[in-house]
């Protein structure tokens, strides 16, 4: 029952192999095999997005995915969205509007919205609020977080241009 | 909140998932998306021998058109394809408009079409579009493949016509007709929850504005979809007009038989079935719809 399988990904641009029973998910393999608890675990069914990360450049649940699943992907987490050390235009925002309390929820929104801005550079507010709808915050800061995003992407598209 | 040990393999062919389905039977799960599977698995409501994992089956994911300008899903096609498909977006729009509301962006990017209908959750929107849409689901096993209409094929909750070694392979919408017109709501506490109460319709419309054939599907008001004929027939034929919407709705509203649960009571659910009934048909029949 509990056979090993050897897996091969990339995990924020390094390889990565070990072996993994069949069980152990995305999240848990993440936090405990290569110490990346950056991600954060919060209901373990889906429904809160604190544990998100980018799989193969889409934001997916790490809790709802299987390490042996991720066998020869691209994962990127919270800890990878930093370019050199530096924070990234999206979490540099994040800091600037006072967008996180506890900061719990914070990993998730950020791979989602970051994900999210990939595919739609220029969201209107409320594609905002759309796209961040299944990432919970319980310290009542989604009014920041969505300026945060807003004003990110902002600043993205005068980059770009 | 952590599943238990369970044997893994994913296949790399259809053939091989289906040798392994067959020597298992009862104690072996097939993986799809997973997005409904592994909470079920994280909360123990799930504990099968061997998971057999379709991610890595070729073949089993895409969306093309066929000959009749209908519509071929493969099962293991994401959600989020289906989303943000030109093709399914032109030849069938009421399953693009209902997409968005099954639960979130990271949720559609892994949760399949294939494995949505064989879950057969009630409250879901995708075995609601298949019924209202009369699409044909196939089912492959090892000694071929046959046929199930949406309309045979959920049976109850978490229950579908599926047998013992079988895998649900594609989906096949049939063409959607110039004159079709269609509506969709549904009310969740929050958005991207499973609906408490929802509804589909599909209304075609003659050139003369008289209703030719309607579909009202609701959804998450008993143990599956379930079409609301009675009121279907009352606006077959009719030129519509508000009482004769009200009139439809409240049938749909009679028709229903919801339960009670922490969610909702039966009889707010029932109340929600014909207010979510009248809205769909006002969309549908709205001239701007008409117009597209």
């Amino acid at each position: 029952m509990s056979a090993r399988h050897r897996i091969v990904l990339t995990v924020n641009g390094q390889r990565v192999e070990r072996d993994v029973e069949a069980r152990m998910t995305l999240a848990d393999f993440l936090r405990e095999s290569l110490d990346l608890t950056g991600t954060h675990l919060g209901c373990e069914h889906g429904a809160c997005g604190a544990c998100t990360v980018q799989l193969d450049g889409n934001s997916v649940r790490s809790c709802l995915i299987f390490a042996v699943q991720a066998d020869g992907a691209r994962v990127t987490t919270v800890e990878g969205l930093a370019v050199k050390g530096t924070l990234s235009v999206l979490q540099r925002s994040f800091q600037q509007h006072h967008a996180l309390q506890c900061g719990f929820c914070t990993p998730g929104m950020l791979t989602t919205a970051q994900a999210m801005l990939a595919e739609n550079p220029d969201p209107s507010a409320e594609e905002v609020r759309r796209a961040i709808s299944g990432n919970l915050c319980r310290c009542t800061g989604y009014l920041p977080v969505v300026a945060a995003i807003l004003d990110a992407a902002a600043q993205l598209r005068s980059e770009a241009a | 909140m952590k599943p238990p040990a369970f044997d893994y393999a994913a296949p790399g062919s259809l053939d091989e998932a289906l040798a392994l389905l067959a020597a298992k039977r009862d104690g072996a799960k097939l993986l799809a998306g997973g997005q409904s599977f592994v909470p079920a698995l994280n909360f123990r409501l799930a504990r099968p021998e061997l998971i057999i994992d379709l991610n890595r089956v070729p073949g089993l994911a895409g969306i093309r058109r066929d000959g009749d300008g209908g519509l071929l899903i493969g099962a293991m096609t994401r959600a989020r394809a289906i989303e943000r498909s030109e093709v399914v977006a032109r030849s069938n729009p009421l399953l693009h408009s209902a997409i968005p509301w099954i639960a979130h962006v990271p949720i559609r990017n892994r949760g399949t079409i294939g494995g949505s209908l064989a879950h057969a959750d009630p409250a879901a929107e995708l075995p609601a579009i298949a019924l209202a849409c009369d699409a044909i689901l196939v089912a492959t096993g090892i000694l071929g493949k046959r046929d199930i209409a949406a309309r045979d094929f959920f049976l109850g909750v978490f229950t579908t016509a599926l047998r013992a070694g079988e895998i649900l392979t594609e989906i096949r919408f049939p063409a959607w007709p110039p004159n079709r017109r269609h509506g969709f709501a549904e009310f969740a506490r929050r958005h991207g929850d499973f609906a408490i109460v929802g509804v589909a319709a599909t209304i075609d419309v003659a050139a003369d504005g008289a209703v030719g054939d309607a579909r009202i599907v609701v959804f998450g008001a008993g143990d599956t979809p379930r079409r609301a004929r009675e009121a279907e027939a009352a606006l077959a034929g009719s030129h519509p007009d508000t009482g004769a919407l009200q009139r439809a709705a409240a049938l749909a509203a009679n028709h229903v038989d919801p339960p009670s649960d922490h969610h909702a009571s039966a009889e707010y659910r029932r109340e929600l079935a014909g207010t979510l009934t009248r809205r769909v048909l006002e969309q549908a029949l709205a001239p701007r719809a008409r117009a597209a």
